[in-house]
This record gives C-alpha cells, sequence and structure tokens, in this order.
C-alpha cells in the first residue's frame, strides 16, 4: 500500500511542476556566443557602392532559389525566403566599413532555428564574392 | 549461475545496441539546413535562363510598374516592391484540391479507413528581380522566380517548391512583352 502511494505521488509530481512552469523569458534577450557568431556571419568587400552590393546579394539570393521577402536602401537590409522541402529565411545587412569598405551580415534561420554551423554562411559569402568579383574579407 | 551471468552480459550489451541505436536515430532528426543549402546546383546556370529575358530598355521603374500590372491581371497581390533596387514580390492563394486525392480518399473512407488529411490550399509566391544587362548596353534583365507551398487539410505544409517548368516562365514574359511593348530576348 506505502509503495502505491509513493508511485502514485511520483506520478502527480510532474503535473504539479508543469502547473507552475512559465514559458520562461531568458531566451528572447540572448544569443548563441555572438562574438563567434558575428565572425562567421560578417565579411567586408573592398567597396563602398551600397546600392549595386544590395542588387548582387538580391541575385545571389535568387541564385540560391530564394523570393525576397524584404528589401530596404536606406538601411541597407536584404530579407529573403527559401523553400525546398525545408523553408530558410535569411536577413542580409550592409553597411559602411570605414572609408572604402562595406560590411556584409547574414543571418539565417533554418526552419524556427537559427543556422550556428560556419560553414553555410561561408557558401554563401563564395558566391557573393563570386558575382561581385570581389574578394571577401575575414572581420574581426 | 555462470550460465546466468552469461545471459545477463548478452541482454546488457542488446540494451546498449538499443541505446546507441536510439541516440544515432535522434541525431539524425535534429539535423542543420542540407549541405547544399547556400550552394549553386548543378542547374542554377539553365535555371537563370529559363528564368531571366533581356529588354532593350534602360527604365527600370517602366518595366517594374509593367510587371506590376501584368501580375495583377494574373490575380497577384503585391508584397514588397522596391524601386530603388529593382525588385518586387507577389503572392497568389489557390485552391490544391485535386480529383485524384479527393477520390482516393473517399475510397479510404469506404473501407474504413477513416479520412485522410488531403492537400487544400496553396500560395504561389513570385519574385521579380530587375538589373541592367552586363553584355548588352543600354538593355535590363529580369529575372522571376515562382515558388509554391501546399497545406493539406490538416494545416500542415505537405509541398514546398520552386517552379521551374519553362512554359511558366514563357507564359509570364509573353505578358510583360506585350504590357512594355518591347521584346523579351533570351539571355
Amino acid at each position: 500500500m506505502k509503495i502505491i502511494s509513493v508511485y502514485f505521488m511520483i506520478a502527480m509530481l510532474p503535473l504539479l511542476l508543469a502547473g507552475c512552469a512559465n514559458q520562461p523569458n531568458d531566451q528572447i534577450m540572448a544569443g548563441a556566443n555572438q562574438v563567434e557568431l558575428r565572425s562567421y556571419q560578417t565579411r567586408a568587400f573592398d567597396t563602398t557602392d551600397k546600392d549595386m552590393m544590395l542588387r548582387t546579394v538580391i541575385a545571389t539570393l535568387q541564385d540560391l532559389g530564394f523570393v525576397i521577402d524584404q528589401a530596404d536602401e536606406d538601411i541597407g537590409s536584404v530579407t529573403g525566403t527559401k523553400i525546398s522541402g525545408y523553408q530558410i529565411r535569411m536577413t542580409v545587412i550592409t553597411r559602411p566599413r570605414g572609408e572604402t569598405q562595406l560590411m556584409v551580415r547574414a543571418n539565417a534561420y533554418y526552419n524556427v532555428d537559427p543556422i550556428e554551423d560556419p560553414l553555410p554562411y561561408q557558401d554563401f559569402f563564395t558566391s557573393l564574392s563570386k558575382a561581385l568579383f570581389l574578394t571577401a574579407h575575414d572581420v574581426d | 549461475m555462470k550460465n546466468y551471468f552469461w545471459l545477463h552480459k548478452r541482454r546488457a550489451r542488446c540494451c546498449h545496441l538499443i541505446l546507441a541505436a536510439t541516440l544515432i536515430f535522434l541525431t539524425g532528426c535534429a539535423s542543420g539546413p542540407p549541405k547544399d543549402a547556400f550552394q549553386l546546383s548543378a542547374t542554377s546556370l539553365a535555371d537563370r535562363q529559363i528564368q531571366s529575358r533581356r529588354f532593350d530598355s534602360l527604365d527600370e521603374t517602366g518595366i517594374l510598374a509593367s510587371s506590376v500590372s501584368v501580375l495583377q491581371d494574373l490575380g497577384y497581390a503585391l508584397d514588397v516592391s522596391n524601386a530603388d533596387l529593382g525588385v518586387l514580390t507577389a503572392s497568389k492563394a489557390l485552391d490544391a484540391k485535386n480529383a485524384g486525392q479527393i477520390a482516393t480518399m473517399v475510397l479510404l473512407a469506404a473501407l474504413g479507413g477513416g479520412s485522410a488529411p488531403i492537400d487544400k490550399d496553396q500560395k504561389i509566391r513570385v519574385t521579380l528581380v530587375i538589373n541592367n544587362s552586363l553584355e548588352v548596353k543600354g538593355a535590363s534583365v529580369v529575372r522571376v522566380t515562382m515558388n509554391r507551398i501546399i497545406w493539406n487539410t490538416q494545416g500542415q505544409i505537405t509541398k514546398a517548391e520552386t517552379l521551374n517548368e519553362p512554359e511558366l516562365y514563357q507564359a509570364f514574359f509573353d505578358k510583360l512583352s506585350k504590357a512594355t511593348f518591347l521584346e523579351a530576348h533570351q539571355i
């Protein structure tokens, strides 16, 4: 009898805990190791022509099978979605870096998870620098 | 006694095997994007040719405006447009029910198989990008990409694909050519 009541209490415990558990807020303002991630996601190019850069980003995304969701020249941002059995959503931001360079940063999501593997970003910047006829420099 | 231990050991080994297999199975589920997701595919050049046409004009805004009216004629709603960057995206919702699936479902239900979900809605998204031609001076290149997403009666996505049928693109460029009074050249 005693054993049964102990089992019963153990079985009820998750229900009790589930009642207390709110959706945690600690992930809302948190991300992965930001410094490392930023270096994967960022490259510098030796040009100051923002219009040309954004157009080439759009053309590269289109080459890779993305549909453009949003583009803003003033902010220098482009967002696209690729659908091919899965969904990848990517935002690319470009802004001046010093007097002679533009910095390009890409953020991508695979379904609902952020892509934190360096390889996809490397592939994207390889395609982009081919289309630009410019070398992608690493940024510290 | 010795025999018992041997049996016990074998069972434990079997358990370890199952555990290892489960772990492999679980890590298989938590995979990231496919390796080639950000690489140009082998057909990317051919796709670009199907999806692009050259127009002998530098009037980007004019061609964009004509594209909007063609898409509007086809029942698309404009989602994004940016004349400075020469880009627009439009979409339309369509019925995705098809007779074959419905017949199969009716047959299944008649045989007591319950109701299986069937395709219900689909959304077509079109992105159009215009740039100056690199090969021909004074000309612009228009590139269009079309995607399709299909949802079933339970609201799950059953298909998500890029449309690559050349006829679809040809039909669009024929209409755009008429709307702009310009000839659409193959690139």
